[in-house]
């Protein structure tokens, strides 16, 4: 539809030190706009310290069709992962 | 008026005023719950209203304290008849369509914000308690209609035409937020509130610059329909708004969670 409103993806930072996470959408004339509903959609209830949003549209992203060459060469191998070590409670999150 | 209020006659009024405008309001905004044009908006004017009524606990609460009869902010919501309200008459005026209604939260917020601000520096600490929380809400209230009235005024042919129309509609019921009486004189007094005049230059150079920006006209009048703050002639529309809020308590007298 012409008229309608372009879509943003919303990202919302929860507390500092951690990253920005995607939330969710929402339609906006603009990006100062996005930033406003999504202050009103997403964070009511005290969900962020921080707010990012970008056109859906400006978003590169894979294709599903490409997992196999993607993502399968790596299944086989464990020792890429550093989920040998335990990590002290006092490191906080990751 | 030859009466002379005592001190906190004049505060009970006062605060009815600053919370029946916050009420009305609220009321009047959380009617488009489910009709905005879009889902954002929706939300957003519900969010709204209940910061708007959330304000009026903090008013009217103090209000009941202030009268000292045993009222609560409920009390003072839902049993008092139009002639007892003691709000502007611009918060009272229907919605129209939503370019109405963002210029109504428009005109009422550039007052609304420098009110506050004045009154982050009331004697009475109390009222500036509730000035600083509500201050918050209202910045980004402003901020929020300040932006649609522009993006609206600047927009589109129709959309032009219909903020205008609004502007033209509505301008009429600015002046009432200026005019003081012998409670804001007893205010002014106290120290506890600003004298209303007082915050005209400061209205005028905001909401110029905002309809500047939106390419819009300010009427060239200063015609101001009056008594809704004196409680003396509210429009019909306020009555309509009553029989909807007040539903419950009138048909239910007493009726509780």
């Amino acid at each position: 539809m012409k008229n309608e409103w372009p879509l943003w993806e919303v990202f919302i930072r929860g507390q500092h030190g951690m990253s920005h996470r995607h939330v969710g959408s929402l339609h906006a004339p603009d990006a100062e706009m996005a930033i406003k509903n999504a202050r009103d959609v997403y964070t009511r209830r005290n969900e962020g310290v921080s707010i990012w949003v970008v056109e859906a549209a400006h978003i590169a992203a894979s294709s599903p069709g490409d997992k196999g060459p993607l993502y399968e060469p790596s299944n086989s191998k464990v020792y890429r992962h550093p989920t040998f070590f335990d990590i002290p409670e006092d490191v906080g999150a990751m | 008026m030859t009466k002379t209020l005592s001190k906190d006659e004049a505060l009970f009024q006062f605060l009815l005023r600053l919370g029946d405008n916050t009420l009305v309001l609220g009321h009047r905004v959380s009617e488009w719950c489910g009709h905005s044009p879009v889902l954002e908006e929706d939300i957003a004017l519900a969010n709204t209203a209940l910061d708007m009524i959330g304000q009026t606990q903090f008013w009217l609460g103090l209000a009941g304290e202030v009268e000292g009869k045993g009222k609560t902010a409920d009390n003072l919501a839902f049993l008092r008849d139009v002639w007892d309200f003691r709000n502007l008459l611009l918060v009272e005026q229907p919605n129209g369509d939503f370019g109405q209604t963002m210029m109504r939260q428009f005109l009422f917020d550039a007052w609304h914000s420098i009110m506050l601000g004045r009154l982050l520096k009331s004697s009475d600490q109390r009222v500036a308690d509730i000035a600083e929380k509500a201050s918050k809400e209202v910045a980004y209230h402003l901020e929020r209609s300040a932006d649609t009235v522009v993006g609206l005024g600047d927009g589109t042919e129709e959309s032009h035409a219909k903020m205008q129309a609004a502007l033209d509609l509505l301008w009429p019921y600015v002046g009432e937020m200026f005019v003081g009486d012998e409670v804001d004189a007893e205010m002014v007094k106290a120290d506890i509130a600003p004298d209303p005049a007082s915050l005209r230059d400061e209205y005028d150079a905001l909401v110029g610059r905002i309809l500047a920006d939106a390419t819009l006209t300010v009427p060239d009048s200063k015609f101001a329909h009056k008594g809704g703050k004196t409680g003396t002639r509210h429009s019909e529309h306020l009555g309509h708004i009553l029989t909807q809020m007040q539903w419950l308590q009138r048909a239910y007298p007493g009726a509780t969670w």
